[in-house]
């Protein structure tokens, strides 16, 4: 860890204001902001992060932590903490898949002091972009070449990626928000906005130090997931080594309406295996319509992983992701049918 | 001994530390207070072969409150090469501009405060030399040659090979285990203080003694120079011995006229210390149609670095285990770019037994036999080596209890037979086994006339119990209560023990502990019998003891400790010393010299000596996406005398939970092209959560031996992880009908 300022926000004004350097989340970025700190602090002890100015966004936009459960949807304030909204009666009825992911990531401790808004953000455990010693990583220097495609790679992606990152996008929340269609609210210099969540994670281009499409000084404020008559009968099912504290080998976001055994409406996430959150609309679509069988499962399962690109020790990644969300549909058809006709 | 029930022995005490534990008040090493202390950080190599070619230090030096940079330049010199664990040569750190290793030791950075130390370590910019390195097994450029196997050589017996060919039953397997590395919650801290020409090192250690040695040779000091300061240790497993750190940050601390206290990062943990190497296995069995073994051949391969030819060699207890007229075993090990290895509970049985308990598991199968069958019908009296018998040995009794409690009965023998909706159920079994080891000890002790005792020793307290297990010995040979013993260990200043592992300690201390109790008794019986006014006044001394706070008589009668110590004095004080029957007589010099003075339960000339076990597992695999999940484990186990019977429980059951560990998530992740470990922390570096940890049931069965030496004492510091990671094999075998021969079983070697 090298020496910072450290600033306190005292409105939100002032925290875009202070934040105008926080560019787009490159590692040279000199301003961070500061949340619940679980992984900024930790990139910054391990010397990845080096910002010279951390500006802790606490008690300028630290009431952002509502959580309104209602016919509109489920807004979910950026700083309601992991543990909040995972322990919420509303989100555990309405939007099970919502606090399953949360209360599946991380540890009790984690949960308790990270925010929504940088659980999102938070950055790949890649270990060759979390340990400076290692010269190639286009995510911390870019340019420098990827060490991952030819080093130990079990864990990496195999959905989204290029030959100049096969980095993983390791959250879970935001598995399931991005197979609920949610949108982000943002507060900037130029004001507010909403964007479909859908856009804030950058696919992998040219420049995989740029990871997200905020822009400069702007923070995230809430996330809004419209109601639907799939998000009942949701669940997410996450596939991993130990029982807990782990990240996903391969995970699945699944939400469905079902009109006896046929599929009316179905949304597909998957984690663990992509460089960013991802949805399937490819195994939406072979769903859709049609009865939920174990057949049709495996079939939009074959569709989510259709492009799949593995390197030497995540070969097994497309065949698990396949039968964790043939797993996760079929569990998700077991649900009682939910009060919304679903 | 005292009456029936009451002695002291076999009671389950609560450890006398644990509150000072709980509440924070232990001292472990970096607690120790220093006057004016410095930090240090290291900087360790990001390449594992080459030279440095050069330093940049100028940015690091520019940090305020940097106070020096020790490199190969500047003390390279100053301090003779660290040997490796088995006292041999072994990789360098400061010596010279050679990299042996990925993250080796090549700066250390001293500074006022631990963050400018670890903002100026960030920027040391180091200019290698690089050379492809090699990272083990199957690199180009790897080394591998038989291991030197000692005056004994490799176990053997008859002729295997030639019996294999005709044997009725055949099992040829290969097996592997990936590098583990122990992380024990206390890092590799070193704190060193200078007053005038004598040098405290305050280190979590395991052999004080031995370190002092260590330390005083590097440094071209007199031992005596030399005090090693380790009240409480947070987790040794084997790590935590003589090492190459100590010299540099006592010469640190020289350079700069103050002390230096250093805490090394978890991730360089991996690659300052020791960790278990890889190991791969090639075993093949012979047996007749009713499962009696003709024929057993066990080949290992040990990764080690380049200049050290440590190993393990669990081959010595791989031909034991079973009744078999034929053995053939070698072991060879690989030389690479890597640090060098180490201990690791159990070193050498952890992953030796792993091989062999598979395919004994195997061979049941081919022969359609109950796995704790096999076992039952080659269970053997005799150590097949050596011919000569073990001096106790309990494992069918163990392998029944268990069985029983488990209920072994309800198995269905055919793999992926038993259900419970999508999990895939799984039982296996397997043997545990630890050789029972004794050192040589010194101790000081004391009694008061107001019927408290003292007893000093430097032995070592990692975990395992020892103040408690000390004072549980005091106050059975005092006739006192276990809580009026106070007892002080951690301090290489204190008469030497023996370096605590390979399951020792509670032996060799309880036996050097019991003879200077023989001693004070002796004493006070003396006095007594030679005066007037004792009621035992021309009584044989050999009649009297020591029981409930007096000197006792065959005919009950009864003198008060005031009274008997007060004959001879306020406080009477002994020092003893024991070496144990079967150890050379200069055991005692070579154990104060800080040299590994151990009697192994396998080099006995009279019997051997082990302790045995059984373990019992179920697990369940989802059917589709094949996580692995432990339901419960009963296990049992036999180790003569049990001191502490609470502590053996926890000490057993940590041993199953890191064997369940072994077996299914621990290992470090190599980059085999850059020869580099790149999990190095907790989060990628799996452990157990509690979630993962089932009902562990462990079963103590009793098991008294006279042979094994004067108290019976089998030592369990090791045993209990012996065997899992093969019991949880076989439960993956029998679940799914999958066997899987290479650690960890992961979710994708089933899919």
């Amino acid at each position: 860890m090298r020496p910072f300022a450290f600033q306190r926000a005292a409105g939100p004004e002032q925290a875009v204001h202070l934040g105008a350097d926080s560019a787009q989340g490159q590692t040279d970025t000199p301003v961070q902001f500061l949340a619940g700190g679980t992984t900024l602090i930790d990139l910054m002890k391990l010397d990845v992060l080096r910002p010279q100015r951390l500006v802790d966004l606490r008690d300028a936009l630290g009431s952002h932590r509502s959580i309104i459960c209602d016919e509109r949807g489920l807004h979910l304030g950026a700083f309601a903490t992991m543990a909040a909204v995972a322990a919420h009666a509303g989100v555990l009825e309405s939007y099970p898949v919502i606090a399953q992911s949360l209360a599946l990531a991380a540890s009790a401790q984690i949960r308790n002091m990270a925010t929504l808004g940088g659980n999102v953000l938070q950055r790949t455990r890649c270990s060759y972009y979390r340990d400076t010693s290692w010269s190639a990583c286009n995510k911390r220097l870019p340019g420098s070449g990827c060490a991952a495609i030819t080093g130990f790679n079990r864990n990496h992606a195999v959905l989204g990626v290029g030959p100049n990152c096969i980095s993983q996008y390791p959250g879970d929340f935001a598995v399931a928000l991005v197979a609920l269609e949610a949108d982000v609210s943002l507060s900037g210099p130029h004001g507010v906005r909403r964007m479909p969540f859908s856009l804030l994670h950058s696919p992998l281009g040219e420049q995989p130090q740029i990871e997200h499409s905020l822009r400069a000084g702007e923070i995230i404020t809430g996330f809004s997931i419209p109601p639907g008559a799939w998000t009942r009968r949701s669940l997410y099912l996450k596939v991993r080594d130990r029982s807990s504290y782990e990240f996903a080998l391969a995970s699945a976001a699944v939400a469905m309406a079902l009109d006896g055994d046929m599929v009316r409406a179905v949304r597909i996430g998957l984690g663990g295996i992509a460089y960013r959150p991802w949805r399937s609309v490819e195994a939406e679509q072979r769903l859709t319509g049609r009865p939920l069988t174990e057949a049709n499962a495996e079939a939009a399962a074959a569709a989510a992983l259709a492009g799949a690109q593995t390197q030497r020790d995540n070969v097994y990644k497309p065949e698990l992701a396949r039968r964790t969300l043939v797993r996760a549909l079929l569990q998700a058809r077991l649900l009682p049918a939910a009060a919304s006709g679903a | 001994m005292g009456a029936p029930g009451t002695d002291p022995v076999g009671r389950p005490t609560v450890r006398v530390d644990g509150v000072a534990k709980v509440t924070g008040a232990a001292r472990f090493s970096s607690d120790e207070p220093l006057a004016n202390p410095a930090f240090a950080y290291l900087v360790t190599s990001s390449i594992a072969r080459g030279r440095i070619a050069g330093f940049r230090l100028n940015h690091a030096s520019a940090v305020p409150g940097v106070l020096d940079i020790l490199t190969y330049e500047n003390v390279g010199r100053l301090a003779k090469p660290a040997p490796g664990p088995d006292g041999k040569p072994s990789t360098s750190t400061l010596e010279d501009a050679r990299i042996w290793h990925d993250g080796q030791i090549i700066a250390i950075v001293v500074a006022d405060t631990y963050e400018a130390a670890r903002a100026a370590a960030n920027l040391v910019e180091v200019d290698y030399t690089r050379e492809v390195p090699s990272a083990g097994f199957g690199s180009a450029g790897a080394m591998t040659e038989p291991r030197e196997a000692g005056p004994a050589g490799n176990p053997q017996r008859g002729d295997a090979a030639a019996v294999l060919a005709t044997a009725p039953v055949r099992i040829d397997a290969s097996y592997s285990t990936p590098p583990q590395h122990h992380n024990a919650m206390e890092l590799f801290t070193t704190s060193c203080a200078w007053d005038g020409p004598q040098l405290t090192v305050y280190e979590p250690s395991q052999s004080m003694w031995g370190s002092k040695a260590s330390t005083a040779g590097r440094l071209g000091l007199d031992p005596d120079q030399v005090r090693v300061v380790s009240r409480f240790v947070g987790g040794a497993f084997g790590s935590k011995g003589p090492n190459p750190r100590t010299a540099w940050v006592a010469i640190a601390a020289k350079r700069i006229g103050r002390p230096v206290k250093l805490v090394p990062t978890r991730d360089q943990g991996f690659t300052v210390a020791t960790y278990r190497a890889e190991t791969r296995h090639h075993v093949q069995l012979g047996a007749t149609p009713d499962g009696r073994l003709v024929a057993l051949t066990h080949e290992g391969w040990e990764v080690t670095s380049r200049p050290s030819g440590y190993n393990v060699a669990g081959v010595e207890s791989t031909a034991r285990m079973y009744a078999c007229p034929n053995i053939a075993t070698a072991v060879n090990i690989t030389h690479a770019d890597r640090n060098t290895p180490g201990f690791m509970r159990a070193p050498p049985d952890t992953p030796y037994m792993f091989a062999l308990e598979c395919a004994i598991d195997e061979l049941a199968y081919a022969l359609q036999m109950d796995p704790v069958e096999v076992r039952r019908v080659n269970d053997t009296q005799t150590d097949p080596v050596a011919g000569i018998p073990f001096s106790s040995r309990s494992l069918t009794q163990c392998f029944d209890q268990a069985a029983a409690r488990f209920g072994w009965g309800s198995r269905s023998a055919e793999p992926r037979s038993m259900q419970d909706g999508d999990w895939l159920v799984g039982y296996g079994c397997a043997t545990a086994c630890y050789p029972s080891n004794v050192g040589p000890a010194a101790v000081r002790l004391s009694l008061s006339a107001d019927g408290k005792a003292q007893v000093a020793l430097a032995a070592h307290e990692i975990g395992t119990g020892a103040y408690t297990t000390v004072a549980i010995a005091a106050a059975q040979g005092l006739g006192l209560q276990v809580t009026e013993v106070t007892v002080t260990l951690g301090d290489s200043n204190l008469p030497p023990v023996a370096i605590a592992g390979g399951s020792n300690n509670a032996t060799s201390t309880a036996l050097v502990v019991a003879k200077a109790c023989e001693r004070v008794r002796s004493q006070l019986a003396q006095a007594a019998v030679t005066s007037p006014d004792s009621p035992f006044h021309g009584r044989d001394p050999a009649s009297l003891r020591l029981e409930n706070h007096a000197l006792v008589g065959s005919n009950d009668a009864r003198e008060s400790l005031q009274d008997a110590v007060g004959r001879t004095g306020q406080r009477l004080e002994v020092y003893a010393e024991n070496v144990p029957a079967g150890l050379p007589h200069g055991a005692m010099a070579e154990l104060m010299q800080g040299k590994f003075a151990m009697l192994g339960g396998t080099a006995r000339k009279d019997v051997t000596a082990y302790a045995f076990g059984a373990h019992f597992v179920e697990l369940r695999i989802h059917r589709r996406t094949c996580e692995i999940r432990v339901a419960r484990v009963v296990s049992a186990f036999a180790a003569g005398t049990i001191v502490n019977p609470l502590a053996a429980h926890s000490q057993y059951m940590g041993g199953v939970i890191w064997g369940l560990s072994s077996a299914l998530l621990e290992a470090t992740d190599l980059d085999t092209s850059a020869a580099r470990y790149v999990n190095k922390n907790l989060a990628d570096y799996l452990i157990p959560v509690n979630a993962d940890v089932p009902s562990i049931e462990i079963i103590m069965v009793p098991e008294r031996d006279t042979r094994v030496n004067p108290l019976g004492i089998k030592g369990i510091g090791e045993i209990g992880i012996v065997g899992m990671n093969a019991a949880v094999a076989n439960a993956v075998f029998h679940a799914t009908g999958k066997r899987v021969r290479d650690l960890p079983i992961r979710a994708e070697k089933l899919l």
